[in-house]
């Protein structure tokens, strides 16, 4: 059974826009996503799509005026905001993206050991420490005085004393070089070894792969296709939506072919599938409606011509 | 390092204290040229009623006791290094050494000042704190609306009421006057003090309440909206603890800073309560200055206040520097 | 889910008025208000604050609506004509100040270093004193009166509008259109008009809406302490001052109802203000 289930997930947003008129911004729709422990699942998409509202969402800190609709289930439980509230930071842990996430003001030993919920907080902090190779120094810094990698492993250890199930580390990676990179995903490949199931959201299809074991591509706020990693090989045959092979196509060990146009602006979506406006498979019948999501030889897909 | 960080805050004050000086020079030199250009005769000021009795040359000879005879520049100049040396002048109204009563008027408006200050910072803070932690509920319209109201209310106004209600109605203070009328100074006990600084205290800090709770409200809003808060929560934290742990170190400094500079602020109140209330403070010997005329007073005062805000300004500046690890921390690797 | 959502706002649009709207009705409400206690104060004639000593100290009645006074003058009618003084002063007060914040302000911005320093010394040196203690230099200075005091009011409330003139003058001009305005050979008279006016006008508007309530009740505490305009004038500031000689007889309504008034009138020009900030200023549109 998943450990984490998300299905028909939809957030929207109310928001002003020039003048008096008010507007609904679509930014999540019907996504579906499931997590098995064990396994990493990377959720792969262009920046700016609303990736991270997804792991916001799964932990129930989207701001007040977002609508959310659809189920998320843990361990078959279907949550509701009081049972999120129990499981943040105990179940379910985020690994953000960069040091603004740690208070300005505050040592960071102090902030790790506040994620600590059993034991001495202070004994805890100090073998994470260890075991990520942060000296006993750090634990007295401010944030603003961490390098890239120091930052990097103390918001990981944050996760790691917090002894979550679920671990989902929202854009872990940009910005580090290839040594810290390779660290901090081996850390990730740790994670889930043990147990954990982790869902990693990135925009870095190269180095998701590399140790995801299924990959979920996000398209202007939902997920086309759920894959096996195994099927991201040759010319893409093996994929299929036509999104996740143009994306894979563009990479630049593969054919290095750009995806003509844009992803749309969630206020301005297309009616029916959202891929169509840039589809070269597009048929009358896709801008109707948007196609449900489907099985497909071990894999999921939204779109009507998958094969 | 230590010594390193002595040097650096020493040439923090050392500028400080620099553009501070020009400032007070130029506050000075235009002070003098607006007193002395006023239509006011100083002369007239001095004698007062008697104004009648005096003939041409007495006034000459008060004129040349004043230095009144000789052009602006040498006045300005003379009264500039006296003033360097500590001598302000004699108060036209007091017949007494402008310092010595500036002085003296300093330390009841500091007791009045301090009161209404701790009062409405603290006041004020846990408003704002309160208000931003149920926003949207009717907790925060009430504080809201109260903050909005109470910036828009004219402080003397206040003050009337608060003697309407407090001193005429229920009769439990005084109308008037810091001392009782007819009791000789050393006799003043302190518990008569206490009576007459009430009202003027409560008046202020009701009014200065309003921007302490309005800054804090919107402090801890951006604070509570911002990525290290929402990373806190996503670990578990919420209500108190999470205002314990994150709120309450990032928006205090921010207020403690605003209280500080807000000292123009203070003084301004002071100056309108203490006339309300026969206060005899700084503020109103100012509002007197100013109505009989008394320049060197007056020109005391300014420079006066110059400083205290100054000082306020210098504070705040100094707990930045001193507290905020991003300052404090960075200047030591 | 997608469709519930598009009829749920639809539904709101056409039954009641989103924030927004409900804000510009208001302001609009309380500016056509102002205007007529302008206009009304303006249209009384003396007669209505004679001396009538058959009515002297009379409490608040349906007469009187907020009593009479030791001379039997209508408090309700010295009030309002000592409102749309208020307002007058404050008119002039503040479109003073705003324009020595526009000019100074735009200056800092487009002159040079030079001119940048020394402004922002000027300004420093404004925010050094207490305000109320300069107002009351500059209005002894001029011997006080109404000259006094507008002259204190109008060279006491620019310095921390033209702070954001400044801010956004320098913000506009390193915008591209500009620049490339500039490459097309425009003077700077014409990029000024053409680019930075347009822009400047909302926070033009904001900060004047906003520095208006200031300034009355200035000109209303200076009055108060009898260094602002003159006793003969029906000013806010003068009755309530007035009232204090009364207080300790019991007659409340002398100070009760003019400040009251006043209150309200600052709090309607500061909700104006407001309301003006939110429809005008992109970056505060979700609050």
């Amino acid at each position: 059974m998943p450990i984490l289930e998300v299905e028909n997930l939809s957030i929207s947003f109310n928001q002003y826009t020039a003048g008096l008129r008010r507007k609904n911004i679509q930014v999540i729709s019907s996504l579906h996503v499931t997590l098995e422990a064990g396994e990493i699942l990377a959720v792969v998409g262009a920046s700016g799509s609303g990736k991270s509202l997804l792991a916001h969402a799964i932990l129930g800190i989207l701001p007040d005026n977002a609508l959310v609709s659809g189920t998320i289930k843990y361990n078959g439980e279907v949550l509701n905001a009081s049972t999120q509230a129990s499981l943040r930071g105990k179940e379910i842990a985020l690994i953000p993206q960069s040091t603004n996430y740690l208070d300005p003001l505050m040592r960071v030993g102090n902030q790790v050991r506040t994620s600590v919920k059993t034991g001495d907080a202070t004994v805890a902090q100090r073998a994470v420490f260890k075991r990520l190779h942060l000296q006993q120094s750090v634990e007295k810094m401010y944030p603003f005085q961490l390098s890239g990698g120091m930052a990097r492993r103390t918001l990981l250890s944050t996760a790691i004393v917090s002894d979550a199930k679920v671990i989902i580390a929202d854009e872990p990676t940009p910005g580090l070089d290839p040594v810290v990179m390779k660290e901090a995903l081996n850390n990730f490949r740790e994670f889930a070894d043990n147990g954990c199931a982790v869902m990693l959201i990135t925009h870095d299809i190269e180095s998701a792969l590399t140790i995801a074991d299924k990959i979920a591509v996000f398209y202007a706020g939902t997920t086309v296709e759920v894959a096996p990693v195994e099927d991201f090989t040759g010319n893409g045959e093996s994929l299929r939506h036509p999104y996740s092979k143009a994306l894979w196509r563009a990479l630049p060990q593969n054919d290095f072919i750009p995806i003509p146009g844009s992803q749309p602006h969630p206020s301005a979506l297309p009616t029916g599938c959202l891929f169509a406006p840039r589809c070269t498979m597009a048929t009358p019948a896709c801008s109707e409606k948007q196609p449900d999501m489907q099985n497909i030889r071990d894999g999921m897909v939204r779109c009507m011509h998958a094969t | 390092m230590r010594k390193m960080l002595l040097g650096k805050l020493g040439i923090f004050l050392l500028l400080k204290g620099l553009r501070m000086l020009t400032l007070l020079i130029a506050i000075c030199f235009i002070s003098f040229l607006l007193v002395k250009n006023s239509p006011i005769d100083p002369i007239q000021a001095y004698i007062g009623a008697d104004m009648l009795k005096v003939g041409p040359e007495q006034r000459e000879k008060i004129a040349e006791y004043w230095g009144l005879d000789q052009p602006v520049m040498v006045q300005f100049l003379n009264w500039g290094s006296a003033l360097l040396a500590g001598d302000l002048g004699t108060s036209m109204i007091f017949r007494r050494p402008v310092a010595e009563i500036i002085g003296e008027r300093f330390v009841n408006s500091l007791v009045l000042m301090i009161t209404a200050w701790v009062l409405s910072g603290v006041i004020g803070f846990v408003m704002g704190v309160l208000s931003a932690m149920k926003k949207d509920t009717w907790i925060d319209r009430l504080i809201k609306w109260y903050c909005y109201t109470l910036a828009s209310t004219p402080t003397f106004w206040m003050g009337l009421l608060m003697l309407i209600v407090f001193a005429v109605w229920l009769g439990w203070f005084p109308i008037g006057l810091g001392v009782p009328a007819g009791v000789l100074a050393a006799d003043v006990t302190i518990a008569d003090r206490i009576e007459h600084l009430i009202l003027p205290a409560i008046t202020l800090s009701i009014i200065g309440v309003a921007n302490v709770a309005l800054h804090t409200r919107q402090k801890l809003i951006d604070v509570l909206a911002s990525d290290y808060v929402l990373f806190a929560r996503a670990r578990g934290e919420r209500g108190f603890i999470l205002f314990w742990r994150h709120g309450l170190r990032n928006v205090a400094l921010p207020a403690i800073t605003l209280q500080f500079a807000a000292f123009g602020e203070l003084f301004g109140g002071a100056v309108l309560a203490e006339q309300i209330f026969s206060y005899p403070g700084l503020g109103q010997a100012t509002v007197e200055a100013g109505l009989r005329g008394d320049v060197p007073l007056l020109l005391g005062l300014v420079i006066f206040s110059t400083f205290f805000v100054f000082a306020g300004n210098l504070i705040a500046d100094l707990i930045y520097y001193a507290v905020d690890p991003r300052t404090r921390e960075s200047r030591m690797i | 889910m997608i469709q519930n959502l598009h009829v749920r706002k639809k539904e709101e649009n056409r039954f009641s008025l989103n924030r927004r709207q409900r804000k510009l009705i208001t302001s609009i409400v309380a500016a056509i208000l102002l205007l007529g206690i302008v206009v009304v104060g303006a249209l009384l004639d003396e007669d209505r604050i004679a001396t009538n000593l058959i009515a002297r100290n009379l409490a608040p009645s349906f007469d009187h609506l907020f009593g009479t006074d030791w001379l039997g003058r209508d408090m309700f009618a010295r009030t309002i004509m000592g409102l749309s003084l208020s307002v007058k002063v404050g008119l002039i007060g503040a479109i003073g100040s705003t324009s020595i914040a526009l000019i100074l302000g735009m200056a800092a911005a487009t002159m040079g270093k030079v001119a940048d320093r020394i402004i922002s010394w000027l300004i420093d040196l404004f925010l050094s004193v207490p305000h109320l203690v300069t107002l009351i230099l500059i209005a002894f200075t001029l011997g006080g009166g109404f000259k006094g005091i507008v002259m204190g009011l109008v060279l006491t409330h620019w310095p921390s509008l033209a702070r954001v003139i400044r801010a956004e003058v320098m913000q506009i001009r390193s915008a591209e259109y500009v620049q490339i305005s500039k490459q097309l050979g425009k003077s700077r008279g014409w990029i000024a008009v053409h680019h930075i006016l347009p822009h400047l006008t909302p926070q033009i508007l904001i900060g004047f809406m906003l520095m208006f309530p200031h300034v009355i009740l200035h000109e209303s505490a200076v009055t108060f302490i009898g260094l602002g305009l003159s006793p003969h004038e029906p000013a806010i500031g003068i009755i309530l001052s007035e009232s204090m000689k009364y207080l300790s007889a019991g007659m409340w309504w002398l100070a009760f109802f003019p400040g009251l008034c006043l209150l309200m009138i600052v709090q309607t020009f500061d909700r104006i203000g407001e309301n003006l900030r939110l429809l005008l200023d992109p970056t505060k549109s979700n609050d």
